[in-house]
Formats: C-alpha cells, sequence, structure tokens
C-alpha cells in the first residue's frame, strides 16, 4: 500500500483525529466527577486552613460542615442576598460590572468569637490566582490567607501557594483606624512592624503584585458590609461606656 | 530469516541508553529542551517531577510511533507525532487529576512544557520513525534519562545556592552557615544562571571527552 497518496494520508489524518478526540473526550468525561470531587474538596480545604485547621482532602467535607457555620453571599452595597457562597464562581463573577456581582462570606464560630473568610480572585503572571483571606471580628485583624494559582512559574510565581509567603499576613490590618489600606506585597521586603505590608518573592514581583492587586479589589466591594460590621461593634461600646458612668454615678453618690 | 534474534539487552541496546547520558546528551550534546531546563530548575522538586513525566512520555510516545512508522504517511508525521504526544501529556493529566490530584497540582504548567519539549519529537523523527518498539523503547528511556539527570544537577545547585534549601529542606540553615556570615545568592534564582549552570555541565563534558569539541 502506498502511504504517501494524497487520499491516505486525509484518509489517515482523519482517522487519527477522530480516535484521538473520542479518546480524550471518553477519558475526560469519565474522570470528571472524580475530578470535581477532588476540586471541591480542595476548596473546602483551603476555606479551613485559613482558620489554622489542616485537614487531609478525604476529611475535609466533614470537618468543613462542623466548622463553617454559615455561608452567604451579599451585593455591591453589603445586603444580603439570594445564593449559594460555596458554587460561586468568581472567575464568572468578575467578567460582571461590580453592581450586578455577587460577593461570598463564610463564616465560622469557634467559642463565640466569629471570623469571616472572603473568597479572592485575580490574575498573576500566567493565568489567575485565588486565594481566601480570614478576617477576625474586628474585620480588621487578617487571621489566615491562602494563595494557590493555576500556572504561575514553580519556584518563583508559585511561591505564594507556600506558607513562607502566607503566614507574614497573620495578624496583619486591613485598616489604618478607619481607613481601608488593604494589604500590599512589598518587593524587596517589606519593612518591620509595617501593619499592611508582607515580604516580596524575589523573582515573582508580577505574580506578587496580582495578590496586592487581587486583595485590594476584592476585599475593597467588600468595604460596606465591613463598615457595617464595625459600626455594629462600635454600637455595643457605648453599652459599656454607660455602665461604666452609671458605676462613677453609684460611687459618687456613695 | 536465518538472522539470529537479537538479545534484548545485546551491547547495541544498552549502547541506547547509556549514550544520550553522556557522550550524546540531548542537552548538552545536541543542546535540546534548554527552555525547560531554564524554566523549572529553580528547585529540585519540580526538575525531578518534570523529568519523571517526561520519561513517561518519552517512551510511551517513541513505542506508540514506532508501532505506527510504517502506516504514518511521511508528508504529516510530524503532525502525527504532536498529536500523539499532546494526546498522551492530556491523558496522564486527567488521570492524575482524577486520582492523585497532588501530582497533578505538582505538574501543572510542565504538561504544556512537555508537548513543547523539542527532545521528544526529536526522538520520535530521528529514531522511533525507524526502528522497532523494543528498541524505540529504550532509546526514549535513555534520551529521558539523558536530559533528566542535567535537570536535577542544575536544580540541585541552583536550589542550594540560590535558596539554600534542598527538596525544600533548609540545608544551609541546619548547617549553621548562615550565622558564620554566608548569604544566599538571589542569581542563581533568575533564568540566565540555568544557562550558565549548563554551561558549565557542557564545558566539564568537553573537557573530559575532548572528542566532542567543533574543530
Amino acid at each position: 500500500m502506498d502511504v504517501n497518496k494524497n487520499s491516505y494520508t486525509f484518509g489517515f489524518a482523519a482517522l487519527m483525529v477522530v480516535l484521538v478526540a473520542s479518546l480524550l473526550s471518553v477519558a475526560a468525561i469519565s474522570l470528571k466527577p472524580m475530578q470535581d470531587e477532588n476540586i471541591e474538596a480542595e476548596k473546602k480545604q483551603n476555606i479551613l486552613s485559613t482558620l489554622g485547621i489542616e485537614v487531609s482532602r478525604e476529611k475535609a467535607a466533614e470537618v468543613y460542615k462542623e466548622k463553617i457555620t454559615d455561608a452567604y453571599v451579599i451585593n455591591s452595597s453589603g445586603e444580603r442576598v439570594e445564593g449559594d457562597a460555596f458554587t460561586v464562581d468568581l472567575g464568572k463573577e468578575l467578567k460582571k460590572t461590580t453592581n450586578s456581582q455577587v460577593f461570598p462570606i463564610f463564616e465560622s464560630d469557634e467559642n463565640g468569637s466569629k471570623s469571616y473568610i472572603i473568597p479572592l480572585r485575580g490574575k498573576g503572571l500566567w493565568g489567575p490566582i485565588w486565594g481566601y483571606l480570614a478576617l477576625q471580628e474586628d474585620m480588621s485583624t487578617v487571621s489566615g490567607a491562602v494563595f494557590d494559582h493555576k500556572s504561575e512559574t514553580p519556584g518563583l510565581g508559585a511561591e505564594i501557594s507556600l506558607s513562607w509567603f502566607q503566614e507574614p499576613f497573620i495578624g496583619k490590618q486591613l485598616f489604618d483606624g478607619t481607613e481601608f489600606m488593604s494589604i500590599k506585597v512589598v518587593k524587596g521586603g517589606a519593612d518591620e512592624g509595617d501593619m499592611h505590608g508582607v515580604d516580596g518573592i524575589s523573582g515573582g514581583t508580577i505574580t506578587a503584585d496580582g495578590v496586592s492587586d487581587m486583595l485590594e479589589e476584592r476585599l475593597s466591594n467588600y468595604l460596606p458590609f465591613f463598615t457595617e460590621k464595625m459600626n455594629t461593634m462600635i454600637d455595643l461600646e457605648p453599652d459599656s461606656i454607660l455602665l461604666d458612668t452609671s458605676m462613677v454615678y453609684t460611687l459618687n453618690s456613695l | 530469516m536465518s538472522k539470529k534474534k537479537e538479545s534484548l539487552f545485546s551491547s547495541k541496546n544498552r549502547k541506547l541508553i547509556t549514550d544520550p547520558l553522556n557522550d550524546n546528551n540531548p542537552v548538552t550534546t545536541q543542546v535540546l529542551g534548554i527552555c525547560s531546563a531554564l524554566a523549572i530548575t529553580v528547585q529540585l522538586k519540580p526538575a525531578v517531577v518534570m523529568a519523571i513525566s517526561v520519561l513517561v512520555v518519552m517512551s510511551v510516545a517513541n513505542v506508540v510511533v514506532s508501532l505506527m512508522r510504517n502506516f504514518i504517511p511521511s508528508r504529516i508525521r510530524i503532525i502525527v507525532q504532536l498529536v500523539v504526544i499532546a494526546a498522551l501529556v492530556i491523558l496522564v493529566d486527567q488521570v492524575l487529576k482524577a486520582f492523585v490530584y497532588d501530582v497533578s497540582k505538582e505538574l501543572s504548567v510542565f504538561v504544556g512544557l512537555i508537548i513543547t519539549n523539542c527532545i521528544i519529537m526529536g526522538r520520535l523523527e530521528a529514531f522511533a520513525l525507524g526502528n522497532k518498539p523494543w528498541k524505540s523503547f529504550l532509546d526514549g528511556l535513555g534520551n529521558a534519562f539523558g536530559y533528566g539527570w542535567i535537570l536535577i544537577v542544575v536544580a540541585f545547585f541552583r536550589e542550594l545556592l540560590g535558596a539554600g534549601t534542598l527538596y525544600g529542606y533548609p540545608i544551609m540553615e541546619k548547617l549553621g552557615l548562615y550565622e558564620l556570615g554566608y548569604e544566599n545568592n538571589g542569581m542563581m534564582i533568575l533564568p540566565p544562571m540555568a544557562l550558565v549552570t549548563v554551561g558549565v555541565i557542557i564545558w566539564i563534558q568537553r573537557y573530559k571527552n575532548r572528542d566532542l569539541i567543533e574543530s
């Protein structure tokens, strides 16, 4: 058989394409449920790890159910709206205008002290980066951060997914008084005592800048929500002051 | 055919594996696959993962193309080779994502890099198209090892000198060198130093084997 005939060449190409395409589609479709399960478990794992809870992927679903007490979505003015926080696809949300987006929040209640976990998504150097940031009840102190990426360079930008990069976020402040500062990744290293900056990555500056931009862009959308929560905190305080003055009053009258 | 069947590991077949390790190394002698050597040798771990993935893809692709060698129309042979490599890589990636998710995360960007690795296509074109499956398999293994050891050596020095760690283990810190005033060389992390390190390996290799020096 002459394998160099035009008809044979076309036939071979057509057959090859059909065979390979069906092989790959069968593989992709039959493996999809398992892959989705992994991705979902990983998301739960990430959310939990911002709270300082490290679990194996198998246990993630169980622990998630136990620790995450509430999950909801808000709109751009901070009002709670209909929707499932876990299934919100931030990649799609980011393409909409700010006013039509929804913003998921995960809440955890550990012995009365609440944490709020904000999912993040932005752009790295080669592709999307994402993460989760856990805030304490004051809406300013970071209690944990996790970042991940699709295709940043291993050893450089990809370092954002490692603990040495993520740990310094703990204890940083989003607000300076009432002014929103976000948290910046500082090239060349943040100054000691800088409450709004963490160390950058040598050779990974563009990815690190992506993290800064992501934090600022995403978190600024939650500002109405933050302010509301902070105000309720402050509202609580005058009560305690009232108590104090009444005590003083009682003391004086004695 | 009266010709005696060649044994599986005849000296000729063994040479298929040993040659690419040194004198006919795909990276240092043929200067192929440099782009991936540059991209993923900042740390040892990705380099090892990449070496293993290339090993699997290259040996399997070599066998597949060798089996099809009499049916492939020569005018579209390069496309056929590419399809074989790409299909294999995607298949492996899908399986990893489903069963060993952590490994697949580790591989993430390398998948694309494997497809574009010119060593693989080079071996398919130069060897598998004209040889039997077993020989092609050995040739694939040999070249993958030849590529892999260079990657691992380069990554070893870059991680050790650039970050002071080995496979993530902070060896320089444990040795107490920082207290003696030692500092990491940040330059090793930058891509050009991969080329310099490969250059040093080529230099040593040619110093030892003068036959490799072009006149």
